[in-house]
């Protein structure tokens, strides 16, 4: 099964979760695992996504999350997890 | 599950450390294209390369999409042409007119170089290969994206003098005809002893005749990734300073490996060898250079700059054969001085010679690798240089190279400007003393005894 890491990072403001969450709502992707903190200010977070229920492909959403991070002024990213399992996991 | 801080971790070395694949190279045979008529040649070799690399750079940009991973470089190598076109080509200007093909489907298809104008002459020349080194020059001034290179030894073999000989003639030539760009050409003009078949790296890149129709190979980059990695160990003993370079070589290439694994699973090409190089770029924090000073030396060129270099040069590969199964090309740390920052500012101040990068080329791979020269030393001289890094390959069962600049009309505090990942380079000076007569002997230097090693 295919899991996507997203991270978003970039200045705190309100409603950065709910645009994130309820954009992969829309689209039925769910959410495995998310963390978040703030560092002096900057809000950061990742999670761990399962995109196989949506209709939408892996570029759209990676489009699309990128999209939504302009418009609230942080930095989204979407990666498959295997880059992460190949450098960390033997 | 993974973790936040392995999250983390990967992406700041992405953002941060200069993380990236420098380079996905489609290796594709050129041996089904062999006509007696230069024309049908010509047209065969831009079918076979336009149809086998159509989705390369699509394919490459893909990959770094869906990992988040920067890959620099795209490219392709061939069949080194000498094979190729010797049935059509009859003089050097028909060997040119062949570059310019490959020139041609480059630009068409994307990619950033095309590597094979190459021939093998370990042993003796034969006529197709004397024509395609006598026509380098023309070759190299009228394209824009062909790489060369001429394998003038090996350890079987021993070494082509007459090769040797003429190669320093041709890298004079060449830097003659693009004295308009700071002798251009000669950058994309590389020697060697023991070339591999399947390096994925420019401009030595060839397909090798032990190679299949197509293979994707790969070349995988992080010298800031170590640089930073070493900062957490200063002062330390050298057993963490090794574990922690190996770690870390471990992670890169792992990279390395599944961007392979995806090409080679899009492109419906075989995958071939993951080349485990520290290859630095003009980048600030890109630097082979700031490890060694990370390790503990002032400047590179300093005593104890060669035991530095094998100690990393082996943690490299150490760490990198666990994370691939297939492990191939130059695989070591790149030592360029125009291609490196750290190594730049080293040449400028003095710290570096062209005899220390030499010696450090017995520890590393590749070798003086590109250099330049002043305009005026003689192609003697620069056979001299090349003989010397020859031997260094022979005798020791290594790859080493040269890629020489005799940057027409400068001298010793000049620098000449590529641009792009070609950098910058200072001139760097020459022993002045004269080896012509050495130099104009016939022959070869026969193989060398693999017993009584000392």
């Amino acid at each position: 099964m295919q899991k996507t890491i997203i991270t978003v990072v970039g200045r705190d403001t309100v409603g950065i979760i709910a645009k994130v969450c309820t954009y992969l709502a829309d689209n039925r992707i769910n959410i495995e695992d998310i963390s978040q903190t703030i560092v002096q200010g900057y809000f950061n977070m990742i999670m761990i996504v399962d995109t196989n229920g949506s209709d939408k492909s892996t570029e759209e959403i990676r489009n699309e999350l990128h999209r939504i991070g302009e418009e609230i002024g942080v930095d989204i990213h979407t990666q498959h997890e295997d880059i992460f399992n190949m450098m960390h996991r033997i | 599950m993974i973790s936040k801080y392995e999250i983390l971790e990967t992406n700041n070395m992405i953002a941060h450390e200069n993380l990236d694949v420098r380079t996905i190279t489609l290796g594709i045979s050129l041996l089904d294209c062999i006509s007696g008529d230069l024309e049908e040649l010509k047209a065969n070799i831009e079918r076979k390369i336009l149809h086998t690399a159509e989705n390369l750079v699509a394919v490459g940009r893909e990959i770094e999409l869906n990992y988040g991973i920067p890959i620099v470089n795209k490219r392709i190598s061939v069949t080194p042409i000498a094979l190729v076109g010797g049935a059509a080509c009859k003089k050097p200007e028909d060997f040119a007119e062949i570059a310019r093909t490959l020139d041609k489907c480059a630009k068409a298809v994307g990619v950033n170089f095309i590597g094979g104008y190459s021939a093998l002459v370990s042993k003796h020349m034969t006529r197709a290969d004397e024509l395609l080194i006598r026509s380098i020059p023309e070759a190299l001034s009228t394209t824009d994206m062909v790489c060369s290179s001429v394998n003038l030894g090996s350890t079987r073999t021993g070494i082509n003098m007459d090769a040797v000989r003429l190669m320093g003639e041709i890298m004079r030539e060449t830097a003659y005809l693009t004295r308009y760009a700071d002798s251009l050409g000669c950058a994309k003009l590389v020697v060697f002893c023991n070339a591999p078949d399947d390096n994925p790296f420019m401009a030595g890149a060839f397909h090798g005749v032990t190679e299949g129709d197509a293979v994707i190979n790969v070349g995988v980059s992080g010298p800031g990734v170590v640089k930073h990695a070493l900062e957490s160990c200063r002062g330390s003993n050298f057993e963490i300073l090794c574990e922690t370079i190996k770690r870390t070589a471990f992670k890169i290439t792992r990279v390395g490996q599944l961007v392979a694994r995806e090409a080679s699973e899009k492109l419906g090409v075989p995958f071939g060898i993951v080349d485990l190089s520290l290859a630095p770029t003009p980048a600030v924090g890109d630097s082979v250079a700031d490890i060694l000073k990370e390790i503990g030396l002032d400047q590179p060129g300093a005593p104890g700059t060669t035991a530095a270099l094998a100690l990393l040069n082996d943690q490299v590969k150490k760490g990198g054969v666990m994370a691939s199964s297939y492990v191939g090309g130059l695989s070591g740390a790149f030592i360029p001085v125009s291609e490196d920052q750290g190594m730049i500012e080293a040449a400028s101040l003095g710290a570096l010679t062209i005899e220390k990068l030499e010696a450090m080329t017995c520890v590393c791979s590749v070798g003086l690798d590109p250099i330049a020269v002043p305009g005026d030393t003689s192609a003697s001289t620069l056979s001299g240089i090349i003989a010397d890094e020859m031997a260094l390959g022979m005798i020791n069962q290594k790859t080493t190279a040269v890629r020489l600049i005799p940057a027409y009309g400068k001298s010793v505090g000049d620098t000449v400007e590529f641009g792009g990942l070609l950098g910058r380079a200072p001139v760097m000076a020459v022993n002045t003393f004269g080896c012509e007569r050495f130099i104009r002997r016939p022959g070869r230097i026969p193989a060398p005894i693999h017993s009584f090693k000392n």
